[in-house]
């Protein structure tokens, strides 16, 4: 059948596209000298393997100071983001409470507008947070759209559960982390994992707020000594790199730790937004 | 649990008031009941304050700071006491400055293009996955395909680079051909292309997941009457499958024509270098340039202010048309 061959090839041309990158670069970052030199850069498959290029990076230099603030941010800014995310959003769900329905409707318009770049510049300013690590976290921590999602899995809680708790002599604060948390752990995974990819990704952020180069987060270095390509030496390596290996390996490396924290969480985003979780609440 | 998640039902009739319903007659004594009910939910209003304080401090209090559009800005002085200048710092916007109108002038044609070429991708898409028939081969592809939406733009320019950049695959490929390598990423004329090339590559396969779900929507006796009258495949999608989701096409269409005046912009930044601003400014990047980095503070702000406005407005703009169109638009609940 000459159309599902066409497809064939269609969905094959597509895929390799996508997955092609991706080798190239992990055999990049483990090719030996003599191939990195002769293919002019790019290996596409190495003939032998060598891990020089991540011994270099993880060596105490910038590399590995990115690393840490970025992993540093990555787990303090998504504690903060769920706490503030799931009070704001299980307060946002009981009808009829005090201040409820401005509340709402604060959160809502922050969907339909932002602010601009120069006032949010000049509100971390007048914060006191230029150079500091929080001017990563604060400005992006709270999602309205998550804790719209959030207040929608709150609200499809049976309120049987919560009127026998309240019955029973159950506060607020009872009733949210003993009833409603635990119920909402898949949605909590989920709004979980993409604060943590958010704050794993950003860049504009540091860039705009971070002078202090020893404060970068990974994709700054990235963009710094990969996409424009700036000369990284023995010095920004660390003390223990004698030899510095091919530049196109150490660069390839750099992006290789980048990609693949986002990789591991992949497949339960996958499982977990294939379901519908966020387009089921957007409709609600 | 996982079963629940999968579409939370807004229950506004099943969840009571937090507490007992306060009576609907106005009473003299209105301001007690007002502070018996902030006594009552007093733990709800702490749970909620720091979500609040997010709220307030990062995406209500920078709107005050747009006063700044109306001021020359000297940033060692105290918030708000810089000199008031009026409407002066929108005057470029007025009266035509030639650097704003190319900003201007580069973000419309890349939404034109974008439109044009990206929008269609997933849908493509979409229908191609559709028409598998083994559904283990379609979780295959949609892993491989939702996978670039999660990587930042940093990784995909760098990815990029690699590939078609100068020193990338491609052009070694070309050289140990002996053939003249081509400049793909650092050509001016081809910006447009490799933005969109980039979107494309990046945002497709994560945006056919709102297609694959109109799609699976389709009442599957509707191919069956179809095929039953000798209709053809192609005449199927023709009158069974785009019918069922133009909806869903007219609806995501208005809204990025709603959203016109924003193009990817740390995409650009992190490309503007290679290729000049006359290229690659557009309004996002014309602020950031301007203001950030040239400390035209107000020039700056004033041009950001009046693009979010025009942003607004241009939402619920494309939120009305979407309604008069029948489709249930994105800001009713």
């Amino acid at each position: 059948m000459p159309a599902r061959v066409l497809k064939g090839i269609a969905l094959t041309v597509i895929c390799a596209l996508v997955i092609i990158p991706f080798v190239g670069i992990l055999s990049t970052s483990v090719a030996s000298r003599e191939q990195v030199n002769a293919a002019g850069g790019f290996v596409l498959l190495p003939s032998s393997v060598t891990l020089d290029a991540y011994r270099s990076i993880f060596a105490g230099g910038v590399v590995s100071q990115a690393m840490l603030v970025s992993i540093g941010i990555t787990l303090v800014g998504t504690a903060v983001s769920l706490v503030a995310s799931t009070m704001l959003a299980y307060a946002l769900s009981r009808h009829g409470s005090f201040g409820q329905k401005p509340m709402l409707m604060l959160v809502l318009l922050t969907l339909l507008f932002s602010p601009g770049m120069i006032p949010n510049y000049l509100v971390v300013k007048e914060f006191g947070l230029l150079d500091s690590y929080w001017a990563l976290i604060l400005p992006t921590a709270l999602s309205g759209f998550n804790v719209i999602v959030l207040r929608a899995f709150f609200m499809g809680v049976p309120a049987e559960l919560t009127d026998s708790a309240r019955i029973d002599g159950a506060g607020h604060l009872t009733i949210f982390t003993r009833i409603m948390l635990p119920l909402s752990k898949a949605v909590l995974a989920v709004i979980g994992l993409f604060y943590a990819v958010g704050y794993w990704n950003a860049f504009f952020n540091a860039l705009l707020y971070m002078n202090d180069s020893s404060k970068w987060p990974l994709q700054l270095v990235l963009r710094t000594y990969v996409v424009n390509n700036a000369e990284l030496g023995a010095s920004d390596l660390g003390a223990t790199v004698d030899v510095v290996p091919p530049q196109a390996s150490v660069q390839m490396a750099i992006l290789v730790v980048t990609i693949v924290p986002i990789l591991i969480v992949y497949p339960f985003l996958q499982k977990h937004f294939a379901k519908g979780v966020l387009t089921g609440a957007v409709k609600g | 649990m996982s079963h629940t998640v999968t579409r939370p039902v807004p229950a506004r009739d099943r969840n009571g008031p937090a507490g007992p319903e306060p009576s609907p007659s106005r009473s003299p004594r209105r301001s007690t009941r007002w502070h018996h009910r902030f006594h009552r939910d007093r733990a709800l209003i702490l749970m909620a304050l720091p979500g609040l304080a997010l709220v307030l401090g990062f995406h209500y209090l920078p709107l005050v700071g747009n006063v700044i559009a109306f001021q020359d800005y000297v940033p060692f002085l105290p918030f708000g006491s810089s000199p008031w200048v009026g409407w002066q710092n929108f005057e470029i916007i007025f009266n035509g400055d030639p650097a704003f109108l190319r900003a201007l002038r580069n973000t419309l044609v890349l939404t034109l293009v974008q439109v044009l070429f990206v929008f269609p991708a997933p849908i493509a898409l979409a229908l191609l996955l559709n028409s598998l028939l083994s559904e283990r081969v379609k979780r295959v592809v949609q892993s491989i395909l939702y996978m670039p939406h999660f990587l930042s733009w940093v990784i995909v320019v760098a990815v990029f680079q690699q590939m078609v950049g100068g020193s990338g695959l491609l052009n070694n490929t070309l050289r140990a051909h002996g053939l003249d390598p081509i400049s793909l990423m650092g050509n001016s004329d081809l910006f447009v292309g490799l933005l969109t090339t980039q979107v494309i590559w990046k945002d497709t396969g994560w945006a056919t997941i709102l297609f694959l779900a109109a799609l699976s929507q389709i009442d599957s006796s509707l191919y069956e009457a179809a095929s039953v009258d000798g209709a053809s495949r192609t005449r199927q999608l023709w009158h069974v499958t785009l019918p069922g989701i133009r909806g869903l096409i007219i609806l995501l269409l208005i809204l990025r024509l709603g959203d016109s005046l924003t193009v990817g912009f740390e995409q650009i930044i992190l490309q503007q270098q290679a290729v000049g601003l006359a290229a690659s400014e557009v309004l996002d990047t014309y602020v950031y340039n301007n203001g950030i980095v040239g400390g035209q503070w107000g020039v700056s702000a004033a041009v950001g202010l009046v693009k979010g406005l025009v942003g607004v407005l241009l939402v619920l703009g494309a939120n009305k048309v979407a309604h008069i169109f029948g489709e249930a638009g994105v800001y009713k609940s």
